[in-house]
């Protein structure tokens, strides 16, 4: 068996170091008829709370150059709809399984929603995610004022963390937020509180108006950016957080093709994850696989983990 | 999905194309009602696909032979669209959504606002296929548009043998006004008073709304096919929902075809 591609996030093994961004692929099971999931290192699910949440008004996603907007609101049906209902498909792939969770409250919704994945064995690692832009009013304890993000605070990050590392042994993926001043900092409190990764970038916050109408062209007004128009904010801050952590790195924001991907790997990432191309191209990720191998195959490299970092300065 | 083959893609007036694609996969599963969202660019402008209804299965009913789009040139992605040429090919995915559901019965009623006629000339195909001859009421089409030179398919719903009536808003053409005008008289005196019969529809939401709301008046189950900002057209986005009584639904997988009755009008 091809081992070349193969990487290790935390606990985790990969066959491959291509999977899903979370909120970008649904429950997997939207992309069945478009492409083989087994062929994917891992599937990330859309973040679920531990209430269901029906999401933001609509207008909910709109165009951009290169990009696109979206305030969904983290939509899902909530923890006990997410078991039930999917969960059951999720496990019958056979790829590792990452579910992402968020909290609308404090930091015991995150410790409740740990307690309960940690049982069950066939989820391989969760997926913190502490930078939505698309939920507000939270208040929580160890954040400053004006604080909207947990990511936004390394006080914040590390409590929240520090509180679900305690309560669950698997592979534990911190996703950090790009709208900061320094990610490293955020990214170096996650590490002092025990998380095995880190997945950036989560969205940058933007805004587009209709001229015509004078609106916003999102009901929440403002929402999350992402696609190739930010992947170069993504690469350089894969690079500045690796630099500063150990810590293995998901790296995704506007990867669309083996090139883009390999952009990621050399910054420093580990693992790459593919979001918003998947809507523009659902099996995009195969496509990636496939050319990562052939990329080593041509430059005769034995194993992928060679080109973590191996940027030339 | 795949790459599939322009047969044609001709301007048939103004900013209007038709374009048949060489999609037999698609044209033998299509209902009428559904979508295909094809990738306008292989580069990242515009980056999403863009949605189009399935205007026609082309071929005989034994065997198809691929579909027919009519679309409006309104910005990049559906200029860039109109400029591909008979030969070309095209990333296209579908049929996607769920469509009309064609009740068997005797008479219906057929709204189009604008480019609404696009689904409604594929149902009013089905609908005349599926009824038997001799308890047959040929459906009514009412057709509205801004001015007459939105006014589009007359010509081949009348082929069909339907009773078509027209509105502009400039009264160019037919009634000056909505085309909403021309369902509250069918709904009135057309032709079976107390029977009931579906209306089914599509166009713009302002219209789409005043029929939901003709249709609870007079008691009439309405079909409408709504439109929605669409990402990815496969249900894993969450970005084009609706609010209906039932919560948010996604209009490119529980729709674009909703009974008026569910939707929660903002
Ligand atoms: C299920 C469905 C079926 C459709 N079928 C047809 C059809 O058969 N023929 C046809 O001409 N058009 C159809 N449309 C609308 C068509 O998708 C848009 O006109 C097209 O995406 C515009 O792309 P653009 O890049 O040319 O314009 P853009 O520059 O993206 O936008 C130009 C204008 O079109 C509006 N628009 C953009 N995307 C959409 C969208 N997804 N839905 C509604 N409005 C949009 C924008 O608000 C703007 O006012 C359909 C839309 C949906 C959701
Ligand atoms: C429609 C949409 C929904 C998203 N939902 C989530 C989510 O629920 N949880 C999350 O952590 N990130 C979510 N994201 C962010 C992506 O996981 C990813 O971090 C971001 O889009 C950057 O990658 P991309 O440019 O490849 O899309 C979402 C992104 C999009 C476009
Ligand atoms: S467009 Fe993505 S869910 Fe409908």
């Amino acid at each position: 068996m091809y081992k070349g591609l193969e990487v290790k996030i935390g606990k985790l093994r990969l066959l491959n170091p291509v999977m899903v961004a979370s909120g970008t692929f649904g429950y997997a099971e939207e992309f069945s008829d478009f492409m083989d999931l087994k062929k994917l290192g891992a599937v990330v699910t859309k973040t679920i709370t531990l209430k269901p949440r029906p999401g933001n008004k609509p207008p909910r996603t709109c165009e951009t150059p290169s990009g696109m907007l979206n305030s969904i609101g983290l939509e899902n049906p909530g923890l006990n709809r997410f078991v039930s209902e999917k969960l059951p498909y999720l496990k019958k792939i056979g790829v590792p399984i990452i579910v992402s969770i968020a909290s609308e409250g404090d930091s015991r919704e995150f410790v409740e929603l740990a307690k309960c994945l940690d049982e069950i064995k066939e989820i391989s690692a969760i997926e913190l995610n502490i930078s939505c832009p698309n939920i507000r009013g939270q208040k929580s304890e160890g954040r400053s004022q004006n604080v909207r993000l947990v990511s936004q605070d390394p006080k914040a990050t590390y409590a929240v963390v520090r509180s679900v590392r305690k309560v669950t042994k698997k592979t534990l993926i911190t996703k950090l937020s790009p709208n900061v001043t320094s990610i490293e900092d955020i990214a170096l409190a996650a590490e002092r509180a025990g998380t095995d990764a880190l997945a950036l970038i989560n969205t940058l916050l933007g805004m587009s108006i209709d001229t015509q109408t004078l609106r916003p062209r999102i009901a929440a007004v403002t929402a999350g950016l992402s696609g190739p128009a930010i992947r170069p904010v993504a690469v350089r801050m894969t690079w500045e957080v690796y630099r500063k952590t150990k810590l293995p790195i998901i790296g995704m924001g506007g990867i669309t093709d083996t090139k883009s991907a390999l952009e990621f790997i050399l910054a420093g990432a580990t693992a790459v994850a593919v979001g918003t191309a998947n809507f523009v191209k659902p099996s995009v990720t195969i496509e990636i696989i496939d050319g990562l191998k052939e990329y080593l195959n041509k430059n005769r490299i034995a194993d992928i983990k060679s080109l973590i970092g191996a940027l030339k300065l | 999905m795949s790459e599939i083959k322009i047969i044609s893609n001709k301007n048939i007036k103004e900013n209007y194309f038709k374009m048949v694609l060489d999609a037999s996969g698609i044209a033998r599963k299509a209902l009428p009602g559904q979508f295909v969202n094809i990738r306008v660019s292989d580069g990242t402008q515009p980056l999403l696909r863009r949605p189009l209804g399935i205007h026609r299965v082309t071929g005989h009913q034994s065997l198809v032979t691929g579909i027919e789009l009519l679309f409006e040139v309104v910005g990049d992605g559906t200029r860039l669209l109109s400029q591909k040429k008979a030969g070309e090919y095209l990333d296209v995915i579908g049929p996607l959504g769920n469509g009309f559901s064609v009740l068997g019965s005797r008479f219906s009623v057929l709204v189009a606002g604008g480019m609404g006629v696009v689904p409604l000339l594929f149902l009013a195909e089905r609908i005349i296929q599926g009824t038997e001859k001799r308890n047959k009421v040929n459906p009514v089409v009412l057709i509205g548009s801004k001015t007459k030179n939105g006014i589009l398919c007359a010509k081949e719903f009348k082929a069909l043998g339907c009773d078509v009536k027209v509105a502009t808003e400039d009264g160019s053409q037919g009634l000056k006004g909505y085309v909403t005008g021309l369902l509250e008289d069918v709904l009135r005196h057309y032709p079976l008073p107390g029977t009931r019969y579906p209306i089914y529809a599509c166009g713009p939401t302002p219209m789409l709304k005043e029929i939901s709301r003709l249709s609870q008046e007079y008691k009439i189950p309405a079909q409408i096919s709504l439109e929605a900002h669409m990402a990815c057209g496969i249900g894993a986005c969450l970005g084009c929902v609706v609010n209906t009584k039932e919560g948010f639904k996604r209009v490119c997988k529980e729709g674009p075809v909703f009974y008026a009755k569910e939707i929660l009008w903002s």
